[in-house]
């Protein structure tokens, strides 16, 4: 067990390295000086002075990558050239408002496309496994913009019943921010219910032609009780490791559905940042989510190391 | 000793070659062919757009600003009067171009990178997944929105972001598949009869994991259109006035009540069209990858 947590903890060190070296290396993209670039369309000399000396633009590259590596250890993730807030404070301000959407995004695809997935597995073939892959196909053909566009139209335009946009924080309000959340999270969850469906049902196909579920139907168990208690239940290590790597997905797709509902998150903080040329929160924002993704990937084999009996020896 | 060449019947009739039972299977999946022929149509509308639309995508009318759908406009104008069918028309040839692009430049890194490991391993192999590792834990499109932030807002950094982005996916299959193969005794001949490692690596190994790659690359262009389409969307591609689907819906979105057609024609041609890319990556998968049915 410690073996294992060592080795994996030992993989996790070098390819932090990287992304912040990716992160930082991104800087380098820009075209020309850094410090001009950042000064904006003033060019004032006294600013661009100042960002040299900041931003230690006369040292060499490693140097400098150091200076912004040694800072991001201490939490100094930079600080916003727009509205001189640390960079850290924004992203601690905007993630509660994604995480939320995340959490109720994950938990729609998981009710849809769990169930969709083992539906499909037990029947297939059948007509239900054909309208649960349909429905596969076109969560991952649908971009998430344009539904998000759609359901604005039915639901508020036409119906009446939503609003449009507008975030409301759940501790003010929680029926007016379950209210500004549902066609969002949906949106978002539908393309990652696709996903795990697809997961589920291969899953399932591989456990439901084991021995041990023949057995249990030759024991004369019902069918739920087989699919559930014992198919179901084996079939869900992969699932929890394969959802957890949608994370990623999550998160691209929350940067559209913030933009399309107006959702003051962290997908608006980083195309804002982007359009205000605001490069050190696009850096803070990308390096935050890389480090979430790989402790969450570190979290989701753990877990299925712990749940898992035969991968522990 | 005649007698014996006169013995050898003649010519058996050669077996259908991998390629061709392949073929033979895709054709069997209605879907796959369904995805093929719509992908073919939008070639030939991204192809003939400038004889195909009836107006000029560029062209402002003031006099007909957001025209719901009629004989004249088909699919409506938009916001400055200009005609949504000769705008989603043109519009095809980004988002195909985008797709194909990016792609390309996946294939073109990724191949050999994956390669290099898969061969190579050891120490290089190591210092390539690490890379690789940190590459993927960036989130794809917002790996793809920083460096087109980075590059600058157009059309051809877009397609730059999204092909560096997706080029670790294609890094870790072929690297895999290499893996897989360099053991086998075909491979162990050609390199013990003295060829080069590289032209082992281009001649019999590539040759051998070419099918996973054609499934990956149709399933990563479909992943690529709406990837361009997201980052036009967000106004990180294809710059006005050129059209683009993406740009189209970003536009659209302001008008959703007084104008819902703007937003109904771009948004159906990116679904068909990475609709017609999964299915046809789908059936590609089951016939050239039986073991991964």
């Amino acid at each position: 067990m410690f073996d294992y947590l060592a080795k994996r903890l030992a993989t996790i060190v070098p390819t932090l390295i990287f992304v912040s070296m990716l992160i930082f290396g991104l800087q380098q993209l820009l075209p020309g000086d850094p410090a001009h670039v950042l000064a904006g369309e003033e060019q004032d000399p006294t600013v661009i002075a100042y960002l040299r000396t900041k931003l230690h633009l006369d040292e060499p590259l490693p140097v400098r990558y150091g200076y912004w590596v040694g800072g991001v250890l201490k939490g100094d993730l930079g600080e916003s050239i727009r509205s001189q807030q640390p960079v850290l404070a924004l992203v601690e301000e905007k993630l509660p408002v994604t995480l939320e959407l995340a959490v109720m995004a994950m938990i729609i695809a998981l009710v849809i496309g769990i169930p969709a997935g083992v539906v499909s597995s037990v029947g297939r073939g059948r007509w239900w496994d054909y309208a649960a892959n349909g429905f596969a196909l076109w969560g991952l053909s649908t971009p998430n913009f344009w539904l998000g566009i759609l359901m604005i139209l039915l639901f508020s335009v036409e119906l009446g019943w939503l609003p449009a946009s507008g975030y409301v924080s759940p501790f003010e309000d929680l029926r007016a921010n379950l209210a500004a959340m549902i066609m969002p999270a949906f949106v978002l969850g539908n393309a990652i219910a696709a996903v795990l469906m697809r997961h589920t049902r291969s899953a399932m196909l591989q456990v439901l032609s084991a021995d041990y579920v023949r057995t249990a139907r030759a024991k004369g168990l019902s069918v739920p009780v087989v699919v559930i208690k014992h198919a179901l239940r084996n079939a869900l290590t992969p699932i929890i490791t394969l959802g957890a790597l949608e994370f990623g997905t999550l998160l691209s797709g929350a940067v559209l559905t913030e933009q399309v509902f107006t959702i003051p998150g962290f997908g608006k903080l980083i195309v804002d940042s982007v359009f205000n040329r605001d490069y050190s929160v696009v850096q803070g924002v990308v390096l935050v989510t890389a480090t979430t993704y790989i402790l969450l990937n570190l979290f989701a084999d753990l877990a299925s190391f712990v749940v898992n009996p035969r991968l522990r020896k | 000793m005649a007698a014996v060449l006169e013995a050898v019947p003649p010519k058996a009739p050669l077996q259908a070659g991998p390629w061709r039972r392949a073929g033979r299977r895709l054709k069997r999946r209605r879907g796959a062919i369904a995805g093929l022929v719509v992908v073919l149509l939008f070639i030939a509308i991204a192809v003939f757009a400038p004889w195909l639309a009836p107006y000029d995508p560029i062209e402002t009318s003031w006099s007909a600003i957001r025209k719901a759908p009629d004989a004249a406009h088909w699919f409506g104008t938009d916001d400055i009067g200009r005609d949504v069918l000769s705008r989603v028309l043109w519009g095809t040839r980004a988002s195909l171009l985008a797709g194909v692009v990016s792609v390309s430049i996946s294939l073109l890194l990724g191949i050999p990178i994956g390669l290099a490991a898969g061969f190579l391993g050891g120490f290089v192999d190591g210092l390539i997944s690490r890379i690789v590792d940190a590459f993927l834990a960036c989130p794809f499109l917002i790996l793809a929105i920083a460096l087109a932030a980075f590059l600058g807002p157009s059309l051809t950094n877009a397609m730059i972001a999204i092909g560096v982005s997706a080029t670790p996916i294609f890094v870790r299959l072929t690297r895999a598949q290499v893996i897989d193969i360099k053991v086998e005794d075909y491979i162990e001949a050609a390199r013990a009869v003295g060829n080069s490692p590289w032209r082992v690596a281009f001649r019999h190994v590539l040759p051998n994991i070419a099918a996973p790659l054609i499934v990956q690359s149709t399933l990563a262009i479909a992943a690529a259109v709406i990837a361009e389409a997201s980052l036009s969307f967000l106004g990180l591609g294809q710059q006005p006035p050129s059209p683009s689907w993406g740009s189209m819906l970003n536009t659209a979105k302001d008008f959703i009540d007084s104008a819902p057609w703007m937003a109904i024609w771009p948004g159906l041609s990116i679904f068909l069209l990475v609709l017609s890319f999964n299915l046809l990556g789908d059936g590609l998968r089951d016939a050239l990858d039986p073991r991964q049915r």
